[in-house]
């Protein structure tokens, strides 16, 4: 990476020159503006950040900014930026990616970083299906959605990420919508300004196996309250929530992990800790 | 537009030139300034899909439109006096989740026509006239501000003109355009 200068970035500065893949009208391409809007808001700088992803049509991200960029394991991407994010705490680690590889595959992790309270922003860009696998129901797809690949629709109850980051131990839940890009560059400039693990829902739609999706614009809306700092307040609006209340819902106070001494060993010493 | 797709010169902007603005002008200009480049910007990046997906008609459309916006958010600087814009664009809040001259992501199809980029377009100078003949009606706003923004009203009004007769021009899209032989849905 360049030697930083001093000269204030934009959004475009932390865009790389790689064109996204993904189809268009895909709701990940705001999304990705959403970071950049943020990250250029934050007045930082790409060498001072880190995306980490798993896999599937959002975990491509990284190599669509200027920033540090690790495309991971699908589902392990948490684990990854904790240990990133432990052994250099002077980086701001963003973790991205979609609800199939945070819900399923990796959704233990979810659990454990949640309640390890590492001070990372996840951004999962939710979109109810598995998209760069040809359009299977992921974990947050609806009951009732049929398609070829799944006549009937699976009959499951989908997974309510907000309320389980909640009761994980996420120290700060907010839910967008990449229809509003700039109303995510301030959902995301909050979640990593909070300190401990900041999550970030944002509903993205896929219009190639989800072109209903469409209709969310219609469906979203401010959340009529303030956010809380009160667990079971918010306990009680997440389990009530019909998924499109959008803004900071939760913003908690506990303090994050953050190990003394934590990366500021030599590697040498580090090294030495793994000799056999 | 021209025959090659390029709006005219906007007389009225040039009476608008370096005239003594109040704050509350600036402030508006400012706004214009970002509806003006939001939708230069989302025109760059629909370009880009439509090369990454090789439809390169359509990309060349998008790119055209992309240059045409980002003039007139050039156009506002100069007529302004300001050598860049002041931050924070991206910070201003609008009454519509993205500023009203930016299409919506989701209106994208790979296999789109150019009769269908331009529709798209058509709409974003409606929703920027309704916008700003907004900003000229509303007495909450000073005189000035007022008279600014139906200048601005009548102009995007003769964008419209402009893509209509555009329009005319590019063939209408085939009944099946959406119809792909070899669809991305397994199954179909």
């Amino acid at each position: 990476m360049n030697a930083p200068d001093t000269a204030a970035l934009t959004p475009q500065s932390f865009k790389s020159d790689i064109k996204p893949v993904w189809c268009p009208g895909c709701g990940d391409f705001s999304v990705l503006a959403g970071i950049t809007r943020a990250l250029a808001m934050l007045g930082l700088r790409p060498e001072q950040v880190a995306i980490v992803s798993g896999i599937g049509c959002s975990s491509r991200i990284p190599a669509y900014t200027t920033c540090y960029g690790f495309h991971g394991v699908h589902g392990r991407a948490l684990p990854a930026a904790t240990g990133l994010k432990i052994a250099r705490p002077d980086l701001t680690v963003l973790v991205a990616g979609g609800d199939g590889d945070g819900y399923s595959i990796g959704g233990n992790h979810f659990l454990h970083a949640c309640r390890r309270n590492v001070d990372l922003t996840y951004v999962v860009m939710d979109n109810h299906v598995y998209g760069m696998t040809k359009g299977q129901p992921s974990p947050t797809t609806e009951p009732g959605w049929s398609s070829k690949l799944a006549p009937g629709g699976t009959g499951v109850r989908e997974f309510h990420p907000l309320v389980i980051a909640l009761a994980s131990g996420a120290n700060f839940i907010a839910r967008g919508f990449s229809g509003d890009p700039n109303g995510c560059a301030r959902l995301i400039a909050e979640a990593v300004r909070h300190p401990g693990f900041s999550f970030v829902e944002i509903l993205s739609p896929c219009v190639t196996f989800r072109p209903d999706q469409r209709a969310w614009k219609d469906l979203v809306r401010p959340a009529p309250v303030a956010p809380t700092d009160d667990p079971a307040r918010a306990a009680r609006r997440l389990m009530t929530d019909d998924g499109f209340n959008l803004g900071v819902l939760y913003k908690g106070n506990r303090p994050p992990y953050a190990p003394a001494g934590a990366g500021r060993a030599p590697l040498a010493e580090l090294v030495k800790e793994f000799e056999v | 537009m021209t025959n090659s797709g390029r709006k005219a010169n906007k007389p009225r902007a040039q009476a608008r030139r370096r005239r003594p603005a109040s704050k509350a002008c600036e402030e508006f200009m400012a706004r214009a300034y970002a509806m003006e480049r939001d939708a230069a910007e989302r025109y760059t990046e629909f370009a880009d899909q439509m090369e990454v997906h090789n439809n390169l008609e359509v990309a060349k459309l998008f790119r055209q439109l992309a240059e045409i916006e980002g003039l007139h958010a050039k156009q506002i600087l100069e007529e302004m006096g300001w050598p860049q814009m002041p931050p924070p664009v991206y910070a201003l809040q609008w009454e519509t989740p993205e500023p009203p001259e930016t299409a919506p992501v989701t209106e994208l199809h790979y296999r789109m026509q150019p009769w269908h980029a331009l529709a798209l377009a058509l709409r974003n100078e409606e929703r920027a006239e309704k916008f700003l003949a907004g900003v000229a009606r509303s007495p909450k706003n000073p005189p000035e501000v007022r008279k600014l923004a139906a200048e601005m009203a009548e102009e995007e009004r003769e964008h419209q003109r402009l893509i209509r007769e555009w329009m005319q021009r590019v063939p209408p899209p085939d009944p099946d355009w959406s119809r792909d032989p070899d669809p991305p849905f397994l199954g179909d």
